[in-house]
């Protein structure tokens, strides 16, 4: 079961109606006591602001559930502002606190056209083989909305570029994985890839 | 590289599609759901719905259709047609949609623009605009109820005024072009474009794959068109194909069906 925590930071209806079209089982959790036993992997989804949403998984106690549960190498997949929250820290709106599963800071995205970077965008594939979209291509389509996003790093395994600015699409780890884009907004591959991500947590 | 993104618009009435004929392999023409899931699969990066039923039920279909297209398309899709408050945004919203677009109730009261980008966040507002060319004052004028009601705005100080109240998107359709399928009219999109920094989605004229090349040529992010592809004079994935071909960062996508999927 995929547990998706509800912490007032965006609609999660589109999130859900994707998991259950690629055959997910999905509880919302509002708070960490309603967190199902059979949970496999949490959900950390978001739209909006970095510094208000962290404070309120500080206030709801996702914060520092979030980081035992990964601290014991329990799965973790965050998407477009969950995955920022799973990095260390963001400048948005000044400087404030993220989970720290992934090193790096979030910043605002300088260089580029226009702000917010809205639309679809191609992610390259440089993490190993196999490509996780399943195509002969390095490079996939994903529906991005955002100013802010992390640099390239050690645990980036896709990249996408805006403007003359390159930063992560993707970044993963054993336990966790983050897409800055919204892959349940992103047609068949999208679907595609967060099937990816789910089995590969779950393994 | 960022796409510029193809968009059929199609019109809704009573939770019914106006224009829905011509379409092969559709289970049921008239379902706005159904039609979205046609052009997803033919390869559309965004869908536009505009609801131009008036009645009381409106919202009771509404919440029908929305979540029924909701629950089938996964790609980003606007709401848009007689939005006239900040809870009626809200509720579209909640229903699934990723935008919503506003357009005679913002001429009346621009502050809308405001409450809805404070609440729903700027890349969910769009400021939908329908401007014609006055000839004696040479200049683009704003019109609304659908085009029929001339206001004496200046179009492109609207569209100014409307980014800095707050939409995050312009979707700017030239009356004059309308149905015509003669062309975007690609001054009107040059002008919007060099106005301001959000993106611009053309409206109003497509009548030839060349056209949409123009109109992205001419500054258009977006394109949108509803007859040439309801009557499949255009496919989505030829246009695309030509628009690749001529050096438009485009969206070409190989796969259509979710392997396995369910429902």
């Amino acid at each position: 079961m995929i547990t998706i925590i509800d912490y007032g930071a965006g609609n999660i209806g589109n999130l859900i109606r994707a998991l259950e079209a690629i055959g997910k089982n999905t509880f919302v959790a509002q708070k960490p006591s309603d967190l199902p036993d059979k949970t496999k992997v949490l959900l950390l989804p978001g739209v909006g602001a970095f510094g208000p949403a962290s404070e309120m998984l500080q206030k709801s106690g996702w914060f520092d559930f979030i980081k035992n549960w990964e601290e014991q190498k329990k799965p973790v997949l965050g998407i477009c502002l969950g995955m920022q929250l799973l990095c260390k820290n963001s400048l948005e709106g000044g400087y404030s606190q993220g989970l720290g599963l992934f090193e790096g800071t979030i910043k605002k995205l300088t260089d580029v056209p226009k702000l917010p970077h809205i639309g679809w965008n191609s992610v390259k594939w440089i993490g190993p083989s196999p490509i996780p979209w399943g195509g002969k291509y390095e490079e996939a389509y994903f529906y991005f909305v955002h100013s802010y996003a992390l640099e390239v790093s050690r645990y980036t395994t896709g990249v996408t570029s805006y403007g003359r600015t390159s930063f992560s699409a993707i970044v993963q780890k054993k336990n966790a994985i983050g897409f800055q884009f919204h892959p349940e907004r992103s047609g068949i591959r999208g679907l595609m890839l967060l099937d990816w991500a789910i089995q590969k947590l779950e393994e | 590289m960022l796409t510029k993104r193809i968009i059929p618009c199609l019109d809704v009435k009573n939770g019914r599609t106006v224009k829905g004929i011509n379409f092969k392999e559709l289970k049921d023409a008239g379902d706005p759901a159904e039609m979205a899931l046609a052009y997803m699969n033919e390869g559309a990066d965004e869908i536009v719905f505009l609801d131009i039923s008036a009645s009381n039920e409106r919202r009771k279909t509404m919440s029908q259709w929305v979540e029924r297209a909701a629950e089938r398309i996964f790609i980003p899709f606007t709401v848009g047609g007689g939005i006239s408050s900040v809870e009626e945004a809200k509720f579209i919203i909640s229903l699934g949609a990723d935008k919503i677009s506003l357009n005679t109730s913002a001429v009346k009261d621009p502050n809308l623009i405001k409450e809805c980008s404070d609440l729903l966040g700027s890349q969910a507002v769009v400021l939908a605009v329908d401007a014609a060319f006055n000839q004696e004052k040479k200049r683009y004028e704003v019109f609304v109820q659908g085009g029929t009601t001339p206001t004496d705005l200046d179009a492109i100080n609207w569209i100014k005024k409307g980014v800095s109240m707050g939409c995050g998107e312009i979707l700017l359709t030239s009356i004059d072009r309308d149905g015509t399928q003669q062309g975007y009219d690609l001054r009107l999109i040059n002008e919007a474009a060099n106005a301001v920094q959000v993106p611009i989605i053309a409206s109003g004229g497509a009548g030839s794959k060349e056209d949409f090349l123009y109109a992205i040529q001419a500054g258009a992010d977006g394109v949108l068109a509803a007859s040439v592809f309801h009557y499949g004079q255009i496919n989505i994935k030829e246009l695309k194909k030509y628009l690749k071909s001529k050096g438009i960062p485009i969206r070409e996508e190989d796969l259509y069906e979710f392997p396995n999927r369910k429902g």
